[in-house]
């Protein structure tokens, strides 16, 4: 009889279902493939003009049905898909989920197509008075909803049946991680037995592009798409914008074996902690991460020791690489230099509000497979920052215990530890 | 009385009736108070607009001021106004314990650097071409952050220190209600002793009044209070711009720091009624069921948006119990969106703290409230999705 409860005697939370998109394809056997055999998804940006923009590459995912649809159209399509794999791997009625509904998903803003089309549909007064007149006559709430924050939720819970009022967050790159933070938490509470954590992201328009790289924030390696996201390399220069989803079914390991499900991992412990320092910068020593990586590990109930690879948040800007690679070699001392640490950032760039739930999603995979994803692009390691971040090839390797980090803009910090097996 | 009771001892306030706990309770208390409405800045809509703030009083620095919009500033000051009537504020061990979450919209975009894209999109049919050239040559590369969901509380954060933990949640007023939800699930399960809850909502800008005009929300033409805006023209919403912060805190931890507890928080109840099918009557109706309602005379503080259909359900759910009066107080403050929840709570507290019930907002549709109010029902009931409650009660 496995032990139901956990070192703080809370009921152990085990995933039974896992669901991916990103630019390198739609569910988990095609992107482990491309993620193993150092694939990038990285590419030329199609999707609008690149006149006047520095950075004209992306992963944006371009082969939904939704991927010109819009910003709120895709980031639903991509929730859906990865929440349909996710539930149709559990074994679970996708129709009927009958828990919670955690989403991380990007602010919502009226689209610019939408803009123009609204405004170009009338020609009396000017700027916003037109809009707002033009928009009460409007007959049909189809562009309403996609301005407003909860709509994406709410259409997933009428297409998933879960349960009560859908919680749609935001802790802006930490979302996805934070999403499975607030199921952990309701099933530790006993409010639930299962609840369906999803992370989204389709709004890589252009305006986004745009306001990232008025913050410095993208990689303008342009010429060779693939090769622009190079975490931890003396040459980053930034981050690559993208597009994915994941999605994980938790439920309590004692509702999952009752029922008799395939149990694929172990959501061990949650932390977080908030900077205080500045809006887009780290305080200088790095205590907010290595905060939330030490309270992952308490919650886990897990020394320093007890971590096999780290899943780097690893985003390629100069800022985030050296702060992570500080905070990590704080808390795991010399040790560190010896252990995995690799970005699957390299191969998919950055997926925002879906990362946490994407590289969690990866994080199981590589401990059910025995196969670490490699940090690709690595050629020219950055002498300051000295990790073994599994260059360029996938390592074999029996990996039992992974943390994932998550560090944001506005200070947002969220760490996960995740276990093979149940303690 | 349980050692991990959710008592709240702090509440900072800001609508266009003032700040504060006090400054509210002594406007709302006047009998036939009139609304500071503002009809003309957005004709054909009238706001109720943000009082006069000196937001020195709340956030130190130039620099940090500057790195906001107004909402984010309004956010951040009601969050100051909540952690300084808690005696929080300035305690670097309470604030650097203290969870966070914010319930949050967005997206104060700037109105002047569209308005020209828009019109220049009249003469040209290469508009995504003119939409780069544009946003890279005009938009403040400060904005960005500005405007964005999850620095409201990223500022709080700077500003006044909490770092516990920080989450944003979205949504409109369900953000609000799931809010205060898991805020209260986590100091009940012992997961935390003390947090920030609430959110803000800053009506003044062409994008906020859209966000509800896209589904014709808006009240339009003469004024008129929240409950008789059914047949009017338009949909029935007034806005309001403004915020509700609430410090949260495990009575044993409140008591323990020798603090003012406002009233207990009982059931905080949430739901999702999918309208299209009918379902928002029996909805509330379950909410109110599930909450245990206490038997005799009951105080409602109302979120009611004015929204025509919504209201309407809620209108008949609250009348159809006898014991209830209600108070719809968007009838003062017009409807705060991701805010209006906390809000509801933070009315509720009140009345229960200070003994005494509200008088009416409405006199043809509200009824008087005689009695010392000792639990007190709090209700958002969403202009367009998800509902929520809460029972307030004597500490």
């Amino acid at each position: 009889m496995a032990n139901l409860n956990d070192h703080m005697g809370r009921p152990i939370v085990a995933v039974t279902g896992i669901g991916v998109v990103t630019s390198l394809g739609v569910g988990k056997a095609d992107n482990w493939a491309a993620l193993t055999s150092g694939k990038s998804g990285i590419h030329p940006i199609t999707r609008f003009p690149v006149d006047h923009l520095n950075t004209r590459i992306s992963g944006m995912v371009d082969f939904l049905p939704s991927s010109s649809k819009g910003a709120s159209l895709l980031t639903y399509e991509l929730a859906e898909t990865a929440a349909q794999e996710a539930m149709s791997e559990a074994g679970l009625d996708a129709g009927d989920f009958g828990g919670p509904l955690f989403l991380a998903s990007p602010p919502v803003e009226l689209d610019w197509s939408e803009r123009f089309s609204l405004y170009n549909s009338d020609t009396h007064d000017t700027g916003a008075e037109r809009l707002l007149r033009v928009a009460r006559g409007l007959r049909e709430l189809d562009i309403f909803e996609t301005t407003q924050f909860g709509s994406i939720a709410d259409r997933l819970a009428d297409r998933f049946g879960t349960r009560g009022l859908p919680i749609t967050l935001s802790t802006a790159c930490a979302s996805g991680a934070t999403a499975i933070q607030l199921g952990v938490e309701a099933i530790r509470r006993g409010e639930c037995d299962r609840a369906l954590s999803i992370g989204a992201d389709g709004s890589a328009t252009a305006e986004a592009l745009i306001r990232f790289s008025l913050l410095s924030a993208l990689s303008t390696h342009n010429d060779i798409p693939e090769k622009a996201s190079k975490p931890f390399s003396k040459d980053r220069d930034g981050f690559v914008l993208a597009e994915g989803s994941g999605a994980l079914v938790l439920e309590s390991l004692e509702a999952a074996l009752a029922r008799g499900a395939t149990v694929l991992g172990i959501l061990r412990g949650c932390g977080e902690k908030a900077d205080d320092f500045h809006r887009t910068r780290s305080k200088p020593d790095g205590s907010p991460a290595i905060a939330a990586v030490r309270a992952a590990l308490a919650d886990a109930g897990l020394s320093e020791d007890g971590i096999d690879y780290v899943n780097a948040h690893g985003t390629s800007t100069p800022e985030n690489d050296k702060m992570e690679h500080l905070s990590l070699s704080t808390v795991f001392g010399e040790r560190i230099s010896s252990m995995p640490v690799s970005s699957n950032k390299s191969m998919i760039g950055h997926t925002l509000s879906a990362a946490g739930a994407v590289e969690a999603a990866f994080s199981l995979m590589t401990m059910r497979e025995s196969v670490i994803p490699p940090t690709i692009n690595y050629d020219n390691p950055d002498p300051a920052i000295v990790l073994d971040v599994v260059p360029n090839a996938k390592r074999n390797a029996e990996v039992g215990t992974v943390l994932s980090n998550s560090f944001g803009f506005g200070g947002q910090n969220t760490c996960l530890v995740m276990a093979r097996e149940p303690v | 009385m349980n050692p991990h009771d959710v008592v709240i001892s702090g509440i900072g306030l800001v609508s266009s009736l003032g700040e504060g706990p006090d400054a509210h309770w002594q406007k709302l208390v006047q009998p036939r108070l009139e609304p500071v409405l503002e009809a003309s800045r957005f004709s054909p809509y009238t706001v109720h607009p943000l009082p006069e703030i000196d937001w020195n009083l709340q956030i130190a620095k130039r620099g940090d001021q500057r790195q906001m919009e107004t909402w984010q500033r309004l956010g951040t000051y009601a969050a100051g106004l909540a952690l300084d009537d808690a005696g929080i504020k300035g305690n670097d061990e309470l604030c650097a314990t203290m969870d966070m979450v914010v319930a949050a919209g967005g997206g104060e975009r700037d109105e002047a650097v569209d308005a020209a894209i828009l019109a220049a999109s009249e003469s040209r049919n290469d508009r995504d071409v003119l939409l780069n050239e544009k946003l890279t040559t005009e938009l403040r590369p400060t904005l960005f952050l500005a405007q964005l969901s999850n620095l409201l509380a990223g500022n709080i954060s700077i500003v006044h220190k909490v770092t516990g933990s920080s989450r944003t949640f979205m949504g409109e007023e369900g953000a609000g209600v799931a809010a205060v939800e898991t805020a209260t699930a986590r100091i009940r399960s012992g997961q935390s002793t003390h947090i920030l809850v609430g959110g803000a909502f800053q009506t003044e800008h062409s994008d906020m009044l859209l966000g509800y005009e896209l589904a014709g929300y808006l009240h339009r033409g003469a004024w008129r209070p929240v409950w008789q805006r059914q047949g009017a023209e338009g949909g029935g919403v007034v806005t309001g711009s403004g915020g509700a912060f609430l410090v949260l805190e495990q009575r044993e931890h409140a008591e323990r720091r020798g603090r003012k507890i406002y009233a207990e928080l009982g059931p905080v109840l949430s739901g999702r009624a999918r309208r299209r099918r009918g379902e928002l009557d029996g909805e509330i109706a379950a909410l109110l069921k599930q909450a245990a309602l206490p038997d005799g005379e009951l105080l409602a503080i109302s979120g009611a948006s004015g929204a025509h259909a919504a209201t309407a359900a809620e209108k008949s759910a609250l009348e159809a119990n006898p014991a209830i009066a209600a108070r719809g107080f968007s009838t003062l403050t017009g409807h705060l969106k991701e805010a209006q929840f906390p809000f509801a709570v933070a009315l509720a507290a009140l009345a229960v703290d200070r003994k005494a019930a509200y008088p009416v907002f409405d006199a043809t549709v509200e009824k008087p409230f005689a009695g010392v109010p000792k639990t007190v029902l709090a209700t958002a009931i969403g202009y367009h999705q998800f509902e929520g409650m809460a029972l307030i009660k004597a500490a």
